[in-house]
Formats: structure tokens, C-alpha cells, sequence
């Protein structure tokens, strides 16, 4: 079944206009499941919960990134260009927690659930009341020395539903599981050590009844991995390392790269000095997708340890690149690197969007992905070769990919070294583009790109690995990019690799993008949440949060058939936790870099979670 | 009488002086030897009692607090709480927000004993001695300790005041920013 092509039967027309394809099998539509049962008397197990069917149910949103393919597109259409002027709140609810709140709401039938930023407290909302009451919550009261040991916040990116129970994340290294009309624990499995450094804090995915999970902590010297576990019991079915041998990455004679520099044996250990793979980081702290067609898995990994790159020389496989793994067994499939011997912090963990695009005079299975190097990669997901790689921000320090090698090019004189301070390299650390993710509309064919505008001055120094504390070796200095806005919001033709159209925002959006039907949604680190025409960029309405919006809108229809926008406000993250830690920007590397370029954020916004749902039925 | 005044002035300067360079390489002054309870808040029940108040061996020192700049990049303090002392991953060190306290005594258990909220607990991994330095070396980005003998510039990439400019963190005012 095509996640990503909805209601293909509707959409027809719209297929001859754009470039995007409809698949075969969307000649059946997915059943309506809101037509045919009232919402609360909708079971939550059986087939109906099968996630890749829910994915299909705009009533629903089940997982954060809406479905396997990662569109973040639902074709919900009450809320439109026409009327979206008249959109209020229709409830709202204190987290009480002051970090950034990156994790969206999920709904699952009548109930709506929000997992928070440490402690990870997992609210359910009974949505067929006035104002939503609690329904449940759970408290997995983390450890706060966790706190001591993440990188960028103690964010939570959300939680994930699948046949009839929740799995998420604590920032404490726990995998989760309850039950989803209860709220009562199913099983718990400690996964990541925080006396290495390790701290979970990726939204989980679930397939064909796996649950995967990678770790956090590559500012600390950890191996990164991503696990598999039962979701029936939470066992470990299998683990893939992202450094180290063939057999701890789960590299067989199924592996398959596209370009030769993935070939050969143990290139985890060899394309690294001595040990260094131990400490080498390539976390997986991102999202992850799913070809059910191909039976595919697909996900990045994180930057190599320490950021000096003087310390590790070589091309640090696996880290800075992508999988594509079986979900069942684990094994890859094939791999390709992004950033090879990674100088800027360039974790390659940013979402792929899967498509099927007309791409070279053939449909392409693809996948997509805005990288923090700035370049908006167009991949066959069938085999990892790179079909095209754009730059969608303002770059100079690569100089695209070489296409036969799938090289990225370096420019030698951007290249960070040890003792010697290199200005004005862009994008800076946190990339053209970090975690914040993009939204693709079947009906435009255009992503919908959240990002950053911005340089920075970087000196490598010696790191001195100690277990448990930061492994970085790194003075970094971020500021704007050209033009002075640190910010974008960018609709991107990935076939034509230009963009449609351009906002400019002050500071960078580090919100998620949602695409509901004609509109996207996003949110400003001021605290604005906004709606722009999804054809011409045009703002049609905007609403003042009560803190910095850098979570992930999502949409539902409630039980009582209308339909509802909701989004976290809560400023926090790597850049937002200059205002959530109360940093001191007098000091430029305040953040890891942040300093430099956000001395302003604390008096544009102030830290305080809270749910906003939004309608243009007057609410209840 | 002028001339007595200016010989003790001179001879002021030099003990100033004499501590500013003294190398303390093993032995632990008197200050460091601390028989009171470490109090982390001013709160206490019936009468007050004074706090104490110890202070750095090393917050007139340069070779201390020198020591306590290398040791606070080495052993990855930097990391966490910024190069510079603005923060990171734990609050910045360079304003006049203490949450366990600025006194000496407190930034020493602090380090020694670590804190539930993140704080690593570094007591029993590295020396009593080393930990003083750091103590001083942080009082120092918050300018709490003698101009004269912070240290004055950074190796690398300068991105905040150097130590011996920073004001006193204590007189900024909380008011209006």
C-alpha cells in the first residue's frame, strides 16, 4: 500500500498537473474509517490499528511524522485558504514543563496524546469532552542526572501508536510501551547508559510489530546504534552499530552500496585511526521511514566524535550517511554517506521523505532529504544512488556532489583545523537545515522546508575523551547567514531542484512543517504559528503562542467531525535553550555557538510549554 | 611618616605579589581544610549561624587559577558549561545566578559531590588540589576573584571578555536587562 499517494482516486486530476506520481494500488482508496464507525466506539486494536492503515486515516495521526513515508500531509480541508482567517483556539493545555517542546500531539480515535520534554510525562486527552480533559497520564520519572548528559536540550520528539498501545522514549535511555486506553505500563527496556554519555530522545517508529529506537550522544563520544525491540514484549530483536565491524553493523552479503567507496570489509574500523570507531559517535537521534513495497527501513546517522576532525582522520563509516536496512532481520541493504570524514557537525540524521517522482524521463522510487550540508538530496530508495543533490540555503563549504562517485566536494579552504580559527563557513554546525522536519504535498509536489540560515567560525582543539562528559573538541561561533535573516521557510521543487518560494524569517525555524490540503503550517522561535498559502507562500493567518514554537504541527478530525490544527509552543532546543537554560550569549560559544547568533532570543520570547489546538468551528 | 607609608605600601605590593606567583604544587593551604558543613542554603532553623567562609586557596593566585583554565578545558567542564563559561548543556557560570551556591566551599562540593540535575560528580576521580583550582577558575568567570591574578587571554578562538575583564557577576543587578 502507497502511504504517500492519499486519496490517489480525488487526487487524479491533480497527478496530470504536477510531476508526481500516482501509484498503482491508490486506485483503491483507503476505507474512510471516520464514515463508517463514531469515533469512540472505534476499537483500538484489530486490523484498524495496523499502523500503516491508520497512516491513511486523515482523521487520525498516529505517528509524528503522519505516516512511513514522512509526508506530514493530510488532505483534511474544512480549515482552508478561504476561511482559515477565522481560526481560534479552540482549547489549550501547561505542559508545566519550560524546556523546548519538539514531540507533536498524535490522535488515535477520541483521544489525543502528548508526550513531554524530560520528564517525558505521556498525557491522553479525552477529546469528546469540552476543553479535552486528561484522560490518563503516565510519569516514567527519568533520572535528572540524564539532564547532565544531553546535548541540545532534554527534548522528546514525540511518541508513536500501533495496535492498541503508545511507544516512546525517555531521556534516561528507556524504551516504553503502554497501553493506549489505559495508560497502564506494558513493559520497559533499558536501552542507552548515561554514564557513556548516551540519552534517548528520537521519536520511536513501529513496523511489522518492531519497534526501533536509536541512541543520543554524539557530543559525548558514544557508539551510535538503533535497535529493534518486540512491541509485543519489548525484547531486543536486534541491534546495528554505526561504527566498528561488519558484523556489529550488520553488514552481510546482502550489502549492496551504489558507489564504491562503501565497499569492502570492516570499512567501521578501517577508515578510522586505532580505536577511535569505540568513541565515534553516528547516533541515530533522527527520523526513520519505511518502504512496506520494498520492506525497506530507511534512517540517518549522526555526526562522527569527536567534531575536530584533525582526531579522527579517514572517512568515519557509518556515520554521517544513511541506511537502508530490513526491518525484520536488520541487515543493510545499502548505505550512503553525506558528509564523509564529517568537518562540520553534519549529522546525516535529518528525515526522508518518500516519494515517487518523474525524475530522468522515468518514475523514480525516491527518497528526499535536506541535509545539514545544505544540499537537498533526490535519492533512489531502491538502490542509494544520489539522482540529484541542490543546494537549498546559502552553501560554501562543499561544492555539491560528484554524481559518479557520490562524493561530496570539498572546498579545502573552509576545512576546519586544529589551532587555526576558519570564519565564515556555511551552513554553520547546526547545518542549512537541522532536525526540524519538512512536509511534502502530493497535490503540489513541493516540500515544505523549515531551516536555518547561517555561518560560523569553527577552531578545532584537542578533545580529551573522558566517559560521561562531552566529546566535542570544538570553538565554534555561529552567526546570520548572506542577508542577515537566520531563518527560512522554503517550498521546493525537488524536480526542477529550485525553490517555488521563499519566506524570510528572522530567527531560524526549527519547527516542523505540516501541509493540511492548500495550507502549511509552522511556528516561529518568537512564538508566531502561522499558515501560508501552500501554492504561493502567501500568510494568511498567524497566532502569538505564548512561547517559541519549535514543535511539530499535526491535524485531526475530533470527534465531533471538525477538523483541528494543534502544535506545542515551548522554546528549547539546541538554539532555544539559550532562553530555556538561561544562557549567557555574552559568551559567543554559549550553546556550543549559539551565543553568537541568538544574543537577541531572550528578549523576543520566554521559556513555558503549552498544547494549543486550533479550529475554525468555534471550539467547545 | 610618608616614607613609612610608602615602604609599607611597597612591602603590601610584594606579598600581594608573592602570593599572585607562589606555586603550590602538592600541599593544600589551611582555607582548603574545611571543618564546617558545606551549607547550600541561607535558610536554617532557630538562630542563624554564620556561614563560613572559606575560601580558594588559589583565588589570588595566578598559577591556581591558570591551572584551573587548563583543567576546566581538560577535563571537559567546557563542554558543558561553555568555553567561556556562557553554558550549554549546564547554566552558565558568568552570571550572578548561582543555583548551589558561589561560595567557595559550595562550588567545591558542588564539583566534588556533583548535583541530582545533571552535574557530573568528579569527587574521587580527580585531586582535592584540582578541584580548588576549578573553584577559583570559576569564580573567576564571574569575576569573582583578584584581577590581578585571573588569566588574561585564551589560546584559542576569543569569544567572550578575557577573565581579568570580566565585571563582578555580584553587582549586576537583577532588574532590567
Amino acid at each position: 500500500m502507497k502511504l504517500w499517494a492519499h486519496r490517489c482516486v480525488a487526487r487524479a486530476a491533480l497527478v496530470a498537473t504536477t510531476s508526481f506520481l500516482a501509484t498503482t494500488s491508490c486506485n483503491k482508496p483507503a476505507p474512510d474509517v471516520r464514515s463508517e464507525t463514531p469515533p469512540s466506539a472505534r476499537p483500538l486494536s484489530g486490523a484498524m490499528a495496523d499502523p500503516s492503515r491508520l497512516a491513511q486515516d486523515d482523521g487520525q495521526w498516529t505517528m509524528p511524522a503522519k505516516n512511513y513515508a514522512a509526508t506530514r500531509f493530510t488532505a483534511l480541508d474544512e480549515i482552508s485558504t478561504g476561511n482559515v482567517k477565522q481560526m481560534g483556539v479552540a482549547w489549550t493545555f501547561s505542559t508545566g514543563v519550560t524546556a523546548g517542546h519538539e514531540g507533536p500531539p498524535l490522535v488515535v480515535g477520541d483521544t489525543m496524546y502528548l508526550v513531554t520534554p524530560w520528564p517525558n510525562i505521556l498525557y491522553a486527552f479525552d477529546l469528546t469532552k469540552p476543553g479535552a480533559p486528561i484522560r490518563w497520564q503516565y510519569d516514567p520519572k527519568p533520572l535528572g542526572a540524564a539532564k547532565g548528559v544531553a546535548c541540545c536540550d532534554i527534548v522528546n520528539r514525540g511518541a508513536v501508536f500501533a495496535n492498541g498501545a503508545l511507544f516512546f522514549n525517555t531521556l534516561d535511555g528507556r524504551a516504553i510501551s503502554v497501553d493506549a486506553a489505559t495508560g497502564k505500563e506494558r513493559w520497559v527496556t533499558q536501552l542507552a547508559d548515561i554514564n557513556r554519555g548516551e540519552t534517548i530522545t528520537m521519536a520511536p517508529l513501529v513496523v511489522k510489530g518492531k519497534v526501533f529506537v536509536g541512541n543520543s550522544g554524539g557530543e559525548f563520544g558514544v557508539r551510535g546504534w538503533l535497535t529493534a525491540l518486540d512491541a509485543g514484549d519489548g525484547s531486543v530483536a536486534w541491534r546495528a552499530y554505526s561504527t566498528g565491524p561488519d558484523k556489529d553493523v550488520l553488514i552481510g552479503p546482502n550489502f549492496t552500496p551504489h558507489y564504491d567507496s562503501d565497499r569492502g570489509k570492516d570499512l567501521g574500523i578501517t577508515t578510522w585511526p586505532g580505536e577511535a570507531w569505540r568513541t565515534g559517535g553516528g547516533t541515530v537521534w533522527g527520523w526513520l521511514s519505511y518502504d512496506p513495497e520494498a520492506d525497506l527501513l530507511y534512517y540517518g546517522t549522526a555526526n562522527p566524535g569527536p567534531w575536530n576532525p584533525d582526531q579522527r582522520p579517514g572517512d568515519n563509516k557509518w556515520t554521517a550517511g544513511m541506511f537502508a536496512r530490513s526491518p525484520d532481520t536488520g541487515e543493510a541493504r545499502w548505505f550512503y554517506q553525506t558528509s564523509p570524514h564529517d568537518l562540520f557537525d553534519h549529522d546525516g540524521v535529518n528525515e526522508l521523505v518518500l516519494a515517487d517522482l518523474r525524475m530522468n524521463g522515468g518514475a523514480r522510487k525516491v527518497l528526499m532529504r535536506a541535509d545539514r550540508n545544505g544540499l537537498l538530496y533526490v535519492i533512489d530508495r531502491s538502490t542509494g544512488e544520489v539522482l540529484s543533490a541542490s543546494p537549498f540555503a546559502p552553501v560554501n563549504s562543499n561544492k555539491g556532489v560528484d554524481l559518479k562517485t557520490g562524493r561530496l566536494i570539498a572546498v579545502p579552504e573552509k576545512a576546519p583545523k586544529q589551532g587555526i580559527v576558519v570564519r565564515d563557513i556555511c551552513p554553520a554546525a547546526p547545518g542549512a537545515k537541522d532536525w526540524q522536519p519538512m512536509a511534502f504535498s502530493p497535490k503540489t509536489g513541493l516540500l515544505y522546508i523549515p531551516h536555518n540560515n547561517l555561518c560560523m567560525d569553527f577552531e578545532g582543539m584537542a578533545a580529551s575523551y573522558i566517559a560521561g562528559t562531552p566529546y566535542v573538541g570544538a570553538s565554534v561561533v555561529y552567526k546570520a547567514g548572506p542577508g542577515g535573516n537566520r531563518g527560512f521557510f522554503t517550498a521546493w521543487d525537488p524536480i526542477a531542484a529550485k525553490p517555488r518560494w521563499q519566506i524570510k524569517e528572522n530567527f531560524p525555524v526549527w519547527s516542523g512543517a505540516l501541509v493540511a490540503n492548500d495550507l502549511v503550517f509552522y511556528g516561529t522561535m518568537e512564538g508566531w504559528f502561522k499558515a501560508v498559502d501552500a501554492g504561493t507562500g502567501q500568510l494568511l493567518w498567524q497566532f502569538k503562542c505564548g512561547s517559541g514554537v519549535i514543535g511539530q504541527p499535526m491535524a485531526f478530525k475530533g470527534p465531533d467531525g471538525h477538523e483541528y490544527i494543534a502544535v506545542a509552543a515551548g522554546i528549547g532546543g539546541w538554539p532555544g535553550a539559550i532562553v530555556s537554560a538561561d544562557l549567557d550569549p555574552r559568551d559567543a560559544t554559549a550553546g556550543n555557538g549559539w551565543g553568537g547568533a541568538l544574543g537577541d532570543l531572550k528578549s523576543a520570547t520566554t521559556k513555558g510549554g503549552m498544547l494549543y489546538v486550533f479550529t475554525v468551528s468555534g471550539g467547545k | 611618616m610618608r616614607r613609612l607609608m610608602c615602604l609599607l605600601a611597597c612591602v603590601a605590593v610584594a606579598a600581594a605579589g608573592c602570593e599572585r606567583e607562589a606555586r603550590r604544587y602538592t600541599e593544600l593551604p589551611a582555607a582548603a581544610n574545611r571543618s564546617t558543613a558545606v551549607r547550600l542554603t541561607m535558610l536554617q532553623p532557630g538562630s542563624p549561624q554564620p556561614l563560613s567562609n572559606v575560601q580558594s586557596p588559589y583565588q589570588y593566585n595566578a598559577y591556581g587559577l591558570s591551572e584551573g583554565k587548563r583543567l576546566y578545558a581538560a577535563y571537559n567542564c567546557a563542554g558543558c558549561h561553555g568555553l567561556n563559561g556562557g553554558g550549554a548543556i549546564g547554566p552558565a557560570l558568568t552570571d550572578d545566578k548561582w543555583i548551589y551556591g558561589s561560595h567557595a566551599d559550595q562550588l567545591f562540593s558542588t564539583i566534588s559531590q556533583g548535583r541530582p540535575d545533571g552535574m557530573p560528580s568528579f569527587g574521587g576521580h580527580i585531586p582535592d588540589q584540582q578541584i580548588w583550582q576549578l573553584v577559583a577558575y570559576v569564580q573567576s568567570l564571574a569575576g569573582m576573584v583578584s584581577q590581578d591574578a585571573a588569566t588574561s587571554r585564551n589560546d584559542d578562538q576569543a569569544a567572550a571578555k578575557p577573565e581579568n575583564r570580566i565585571e563582578d557577576a555580584r553587582q549586576i543587578q537583577t532588574g532590567h536587562r
